[in-house]
């Protein structure tokens, strides 16, 4: 199951033509404490780029955008719950939302790990 | 400006969420456009702090994390580093009433050792700065805003009599151990002409930590029990490395340092206090001495007392909101259909778990138990107007 990264320091990992997206570890380090998460529900458009989900921890508002465009078909409901998840588990129970790719041209302008590291190791 | 690099990662659209955390120093337009290290600069670094500029100094923001920290400092006891706060010597023939006329505290009555809240006010009666006074032996020292300081020290200069003598202490570094085990840890490491246990709540006298002279006051921004120790900058890495050897003490950041006087109703200046907004609408009316109701003469004064007697159009308020989402500063409060106010402070609170906020609204919505709304992000939150503290201070008061 390949997994791409984005310069905005979010994953997707895909699987035919369904992924699921987070944030990095990178990303909830610098964020902290996550307090709450807003995910889209099932059935929302988002585009490549545009904000699809919102993240706060203890000290800012954070928009996350999408890497691709596509429908979401799942967003993560325990992150209501226990928005910790993100700290915890950022890149498996901490993920935000599933969606259906409708381009997955678009995948071919985002990271792999190698080159994510590389951008990191950078910043 | 790199202020937010650390959290704009993923995008930040909020510019005020940064500027809650970053200081008065973005609002304010005073930091100098080098950023300067203070005392403990390397130090903060050793103990793991993420560095973020913040009214014009290196500081950390956080060590081990934001709720864990603020959590330390409400059950044990946290080590502060507030350095870049301006710490102010006068003295001086008629300095006291020198002051009276620039302040609306009655500084006559104050005595050795007493330590007051005040605010350097403009003509209109708008909050130039917050800040505390104590007397000293011989003279009165003033702690005032690090973001501020500048400009304090400038309308000082300008409006004090020349018999008056300002002494900007800046080789001094002046650090804050809070929480309900503070006594303790400072207690094992202190010695003096008094004990420790003689000073009260807003009280301050000379000390030696592990024999180093401090100048000790029992005071603080957290609502706990607590300490401000100012010391010489070259002593300081040695009484910080004191302190937090005692098992009670971890260092804290600026992050904490926030949330902590956010849930103690604390306002911090540039946000929920600034020029334009004077101190009975900011719920500051404890700051106007008695005599000073009576006989005026500080700046503003026709409009401040006129307030006081008749009310003010707004007042400071706390919010204690529905669900988990925080309301950050600049968000605007809603009591139905109408605009009222906005939020001046906002963020989650880790001893509540929950979402507060303070905010400046018409006088009409303030009440509380009201139930008003807040505008975050095109949705609507609701929220009710409560008391503050929103968490209760456990400061040492005389004859408790």
């Amino acid at each position: 199951m390949p997994t791409y990264f984005t310069k905005d320091h979010e994953w997707i990992a895909v699987e035919g033509s369904t992924a699921t997206v987070g944030i990095t570890d990178y990303a909830q380090a610098q964020l902290g404490d996550v307090v709450f998460v807003e995910v889209p529900p099932a059935g929302t458009q988002v585009e490549k780029g545009k904000e699809a989900a919102v993240v706060e921890s203890v000290k800012a508002a954070s928009d996350v955008y999408a890497p691709v465009s596509g429908e979401v078909i799942e967003g993560n409901g325990a992150l209501e719950a226990d928005p910790a998840l993100v700290n915890t588990s950022p890149e498996g129970e901490g993920w935000f939302f599933k969606l259906t790719l409708s381009n997955e041209g678009e995948l071919a302008g985002l990271m792999d790990d190698a080159a994510y590291k590389a951008f990191v190791d950078g910043l | 400006m790199t202020e937010g690099a650390a959290i704009h990662v993923i995008g930040l659209t909020d510019g005020a969420a940064v500027a809650l955390l970053m200081g008065t120093s973005m609002s304010e337009d005073t930091a100098p456009d080098i950023i300067e290290t203070l005392p403990l600069d390397s130090w903060h670094r050793a103990q793991g702090a993420r560095m973020v500029p913040f009214a014009g100094y290196h500081m950390p923001i956080q060590y081990e994390g934001i709720i864990a920290e603020h959590l330390w400092t409400r059950e044990s006891a946290g080590l502060f580093d507030v350095s870049h706060m301006g710490q102010l010597f006068l003295s001086g023939d008629g300095l006291d009433g020198a002051l009276e006329a620039l302040l609306p505290a009655d500084i006559e009555s104050l005595t050795l050792g007493q330590m007051r809240y005040s605010l350097l006010l403009n003509e209109e009666g708008g909050i130039l700065d917050d800040l505390m006074l104590t007397r000293w032996r011989d003279g009165i020292y003033m702690v005032v805003n690090g973001a501020t300081k500048w400009d304090d020290i400038g309308h000082l200069h300008e409006h004090l009599p020349d018999a008056i003598t300002l002494n900007h202490m800046d080789a001094r570094a002046l650090l804050a151990l809070q929480g309900p085990k503070a006594f303790d840890a400072l207690k094992r490491l202190v010695s003096g002409e008094t004990p420790l246990e003689a000073l009260v709540f807003m009280t301050g006298g000379r000390f030696q930590i592990d024999g180093v002279d401090a100048h000790i006051s029992r005071s603080g921004y957290t609502g706990e029990d607590g300490f401000e120790i100012s010391v010489d900058a070259g002593d300081v890495e040695a009484v910080a490395n004191a302190l937090l050897a005692q098992p009670e003490v971890k260092p804290i950041g600026l992050g904490a340092r926030d949330s902590l006087r956010l849930e103690a109703g604390l306002p911090l200046y540039g946000h929920d206090l600034n020029e334009q907004i004077d101190p009975v609408s900011t719920d500051l009316k404890f700051a106007i001495s008695k005599r000073r109701r009576g006989e005026g003469g500080f700046p503003g004064a026709d409009k401040i007392l006129g307030y006081l007697k008749h009310g003010a159009p707004a007042k400071r308020i706390g919010l204690s909101i529905e669900g988990r989402q925080p309301a950050r500063e600049g968000a605007l409060v809603y009591d139905g259909d109408a605009q009222v106010g906005t939020v001046t402070s906002g963020g989650f609170s880790p001893s509540l778990q929950a979402p507060i906020a303070m905010a400046i609204v018409s006088v009409g919505s303030a009440p509380l138990g009201r139930t008003l709304e807040i505008d975050v992000r095109g949705k609507r939150l609701a929220a009710t107007v409560v008391p503050m503290p929103f968490v209760p201070h456990r400061y040492h008061r005389k004859g408790a």
